[in-house]
């Protein structure tokens, strides 16, 4: 979802960071199979990287800020499973498996692995030149979509710059939902602080996004 | 379940031992319907927790610092750049490089979720994917950085670069002074993680020895 508790740029309230010295890779070792899970479910191409993305947002707020982010991992995943209908949820409620499973086209075996150590390519060849270069000035739309997006709320609306072009790309947007991949050109667009947080703001500091161009209109 | 390798019999409370116990259950269920073999598993955990790791982003950090030309090609295009190392893990497409002057620092984060480049910092650590630093870095920089002990002179420009698409970045920090002769495998020593997400700086000599 656009609007839930995900995007957090700019709120108050959550605190200090703070760094743990030598942390390690996981915390528990159930991390680390939630993680794997993870990725080996992702290799069956049955959703994409941002409808996993979107199983999470649609989390309670409650529950998202409550969760550790392997939490959130794994509660996202397992409402996935059943969605697609790849586990049932008297499965998940009996712990176990009740009946055999749907013949899927891929599967992760050790061999594959060391190519998931790798990100995959989401740049798509373009249908249509760019509409936007650098140096052009942009207006972030005023998007709310109830499903999935990639702009962020505090940029919506607000003043920018095309700092650079970064190709086309799958647009998370319409993946997220089972809609394609729609690819769409990508942008590094920069925004003044003040201009998103006000004359307040301090002059020193800029912050840009990865804008799709369906985010952006000409100003 | 009693010899399967990942049980785990230590207890952290009823909560999180409901956790462990649903975690594992899932993993039964997608083993027994045959979407999942718990081996590849075990090989993805254990290439996280030794594969990928900030001493890639260490190597391509220091192979800039003394070879102009490897870090003109890093700025253009960083995945390629890093793939030239050869002795690093393969990494995807979409590595932007940014670098960090006298005039800007540069700070990466995600708001949204946690996107991060893994493949040359490893799995991201616990505050970068927090509450905390994904809410402030956009709206109060500074502060963030006081809580990493850095502090800029008044004048820096600061960057934030929010991860809001499938590109990754990696800071690529200041060379620190007094380190003119030192070998490649010796500046490696001084990128720290943090200075490659923007929130630390590399250690001086004096400080590294401490």
């Amino acid at each position: 979802m656009t609007n839930s508790i995900h995007d957090m740029g700019g709120m108050h309230g959550f605190g200090p960071v703070e760094p743990e010295p030598n942390e390690p890779v996981f915390h528990e070792p159930w991390e680390g199979r939630v993680l794997a899970m993870q990725r080996a479910m992702g290799y069956t191409r049955l959703w994409t990287i941002d409808g996993g993305r979107a199983s999470m947002e649609v989390l309670p707020p409650v529950t998202y800020l409550a969760a550790s982010y392997y939490q959130r991992w794994f509660l996202g995943l397992e409402k996935r499973v059943v969605a697609h209908g790849l586990v049932g949820a008297d499965e998940i409620a009996a712990g176990k498996s009740l009946r055999p499973g749907r013949r899927l086209n891929r599967k992760l075996t050790p061999a594959d692995v060391p190519s998931t150590t790798t990100r995959g390519n989401f740049e798509r060849p373009a249908a249509a030149p760019a509409r936007f270069k650098a140096g052009d000035k942009v207006r972030a739309r005023n998007l709310n979509p109830a499903t999935h997006t990639r702009l962020p709320r505090y940029a919506r609306g607000k003043l920018g710059t095309v700092e650079a072009v970064r190709g086309c790309h799958v647009y998370p947007d319409t993946a997220a939902i089972g809609a394609g991949d729609r690819p769409q050109w990508l942008y590094t667009v920069v925004f003044p602080a003040r201009e998103l947080w006000g004359e307040e703001a301090d002059p020193t500091v800029s912050v840009s996004i990865e804008a799709f161009e369906p985010y952006l209109e000409p100003a | 379940m009693a010899d399967d390798p990942h049980s785990h019999s230590h207890e952290h409370g009823s909560e999180l031992s409901d956790l462990q116990l649903r975690v594992r259950a899932l993993e039964t269920i997608l083993t027994e319907k045959g979407y999942i073999d718990p081996a590849a598993l075990d090989q993805i955990v254990e290439a996280c927790e030794t594969k990928i790791g900030p001493h890639n982003g260490a190597r391509v950090v220091a192979r800039a610092w003394i070879d102009p030309d490897f870090k003109r090609r890093l700025l253009e295009d960083a995945t390629e750049a890093a793939n030239s190392l050869g002795h690093i893990s393969p990494v995807g497409a979409h590595l932007i490089a940014v670098e960090n002057t006298p005039e800007v620092h540069n700070l990466v984060v995600c708001t949204l979720c946690s996107c991060y480049p893994w493949e040359v910092l490893g799995l991201p650590p616990v505050w970068y994917k927090s509450a905390p630093y994904r809410s402030r870095a956009v709206i109060d920089p500074k502060g963030v950085l006081g809580d990493f002990g850095v502090k800029l002179p008044a004048e820096t420009q600061i960057r934030i670069w929010d991860s809001t698409a499938e590109t990754r970045f990696l800071v690529l920090p200041m060379r620190p002074a007094g380190t003119e002769n030192w070998t490649e495998e010796q500046l490696a020593e001084l990128v720290t993680r943090d200075s490659m997400v923007g929130t630390g700086l590399p250690p001086s000599p004096a400080d590294a020895k401490r």
